[in-house]
């Protein structure tokens, strides 16, 4: 079978490389060519308004979402043409996809672990339910855990396959501020490892501030800015990444026209 | 296509019938009603129709086997509907999981949940009815092969409908087995159908089956030539299946049906 890994040679290693990504249904543009990468090591914030084209991005990547042009590669891979290659060594946690609740947390994990081929499957879950803090509830439903206690199970069946790509659709949204300083963290030690890239939405500019190395802001399908988190906003006259958001989100043309000058 | 991942979707389905009454009572509970009933219909008819015809082979045989026909359909539908009801598909269709792998993984359920329903039916019609399954001879095998391959293609065009038109239209699936009876002349042979829907029911596995069963329950000669003819059509009607779901799921992921599923805009 041909491999279709592209080398990119004398660049970076890039675990994902997104090239003129658009999509359209009929007439209304979701995501209109948008363009970036994710090396190994780094974590990239996605940031934008509701509506934005964050999500549909996302979906995209993980293939559940047909591109109307573009290319999206993991590892080298072509999503279009191998999926399933290239879902292998992705993963993600989103707040609008939560695992089956007539499930336990051991069975979602064994479950989704076999989906991803992970091997030696019973000892990866302990590290997992260990790890997240999910040891007491490992035979319990996850449809009656609190939705903070559903969003470690997610995290945990995010981590299970060890990814190179780990993208995370606001993963901290339904965590009180102590266990999202704990989620942040973990996740900036997984992704130091160095083997995983990672791509994180969120609408808590503090949390981006901390946690992200470099941050893309789009709107209308586009991507406005890019750039390092904490001088992005002097470098547009902002005071803080809250306020750059806020123009973002209320003068997208403003911003273009100051980019473009 | 990696045998583990069709296994995690049969697992999926182990867990959740392990320890669920309201899933593991409808694997035997309606059939054996039906059983019941036309058991007892049987009975009654055996006492007024012309003495020398057994209705018990003919009749209860027939309902037996249509039941293990809907018990395989309704298998990879339940299986499939599982995904519908747990808003499961972005976990799924995210993963490496192949549309083969995960049409595997429903066919491997529904052998198990309808492998329950047939054992029941079996012990309860041979066992207080009389229904002797040795009269059927070795045609009992392709009988089944034939209900069992037709099951699943139906039971996959079933998902592919809801995959397609969203969760409310489990509704058209429901009662597809209903709909084929007819024309499949489960309960009286094809000839007595008008002309077109004798058509009909000829471009329909199941009726091989039953145009057989009558002919060895009347005594006649095993016909395994249109049996045959049955399973080969069987064959093509799963592998139109898997085509039409693979068709179905493309323009699902085309069209964004697929990550905006619960939100039905068709």
């Amino acid at each position: 079978m041909k491999d279709s890994r592209s080398n990119g040679a004398g660049a970076a290693p890039k675990v994902l490389s997104v090239a003129g990504l658009r999509k359209a249904y009929g007439g209304t543009v979701a995501v209109d060519g948008v363009s970036f990468e994710v090396a190994r090591g780094e974590i990239v914030g996605l940031l934008g308004p509701n509506g934005a084209g964050k999500t549909t991005t996302i979906n995209m990547i993980l293939g559940v979402l047909e591109p109307t042009a573009g290319t999206i590669h993991v590892e080298g891979l072509d999503v279009g043409r191998e999926r399933s290659r290239a879902l292998g060594c992705t993963n993600f946690a989103a707040v609008y996809a939560p695992l089956p609740g007539n499930l336990t947390v051991a069975q979602n994990l064994r479950v989704f672990g076999m989906l991803y081929g992970v091997a030696r499957l019973s000892q990866r879950i302990e590290e997992l339910l260990t790890e997240f803090d999910l040891l007491p509830f490992r035979d319990a439903k996850c449809g009656v855990l609190s939705s903070g206690e559903q969003t470690r199970v997610a995290l945990a069946k995010a981590m299970l396959n060890r990814p190179h790509l780990l993208l995370l659709d606001e993963p901290t949204a339904s965590l009180d501020p102590a266990s999202a300083q704990e989620t942040r963290a973990r996740m900036r030690r997984f992704a130091a490892g160095g083997e995983c890239g990672v791509l994180w939405t969120s609408h808590n500019m503090y949390e981006v501030e901390e946690v992200c190395d470099r941050v893309l802001f789009v709107s209308k399908g586009r991507v406005l800015l890019e750039g390092d988190p904490k001088t992005l906003p002097a470098e547009h006259g902002r005071d803080s990444l809250e306020e750059l958001f806020i123009a973002v989100a209320r003068e997208p043309l403003t911003l273009m026209q100051s980019e473009v000058a | 296509m990696k045998a583990g991942r069709a296994a995690a979707i049969f697992l999926r389905q182990l867990y959740l019938l392990r320890g669920s009454l309201a899933r593991v009572l409808p694997l035997f509970a309606w059939i054996t009603v039906d059983i019941v009933l036309w058991g007892f219909i049987t009975r009654y008819l055996n006492t007024v129709a012309a003495p020398g015809y057994n209705f018990v082979p003919a009749l209860l045989g027939a309902v037996l086997l249509w039941d293990f026909f809907s018990r395989v359909m309704h298998g990879v539908t339940t299986a499939f509907l599982e995904d519908v009801w747990a808003r499961n598909f972005l976990n799924f269709f995210a993963s490496p999981l192949k549309i083969s792998e995960y049409l595997a993984g429903l066919v491997l359920s529904s052998v198990a949940t309808s492998a329950v329903g047939l054992l029941v039916m079996l012990v309860l019609a041979s066992a207080v009815f009389g229904l002797s399954f040795a009269g059927y001879g070795l045609l009992l095998v392709p009988f089944l092969l034939v209900l069992f391959l037709f099951g699943i293609a139906l039971g996959v065009v079933g998902a592919a409908v809801v995959l397609r038109f969203g969760p409310a239209s489990e509704w058209f699936v429901w009662p597809l087995p209903a709909l084929v009876s007819p024309f499949a002349g489960v309960f009286y042979p094809l000839s007595t159908l008008p002309l077109w829907m004798r058509g009909l029911g000829r471009a329909l596995p199941p009726s091989y089956v039953f145009e057989g069963m009558r002919a060895v329950v009347a005594g006649g000669e095993a016909a395994w030539a249109p049996l045959a003819w049955g399973v080969l059509l069987a064959v093509v009607y799963v592998l139109l299946a898997c085509w039409l779901f693979v068709r179905v799921h493309r323009h699902v992921v085309r069209t964004g049906l697929l990550a905006r599923y619960s939100a039905e805009t068709v």
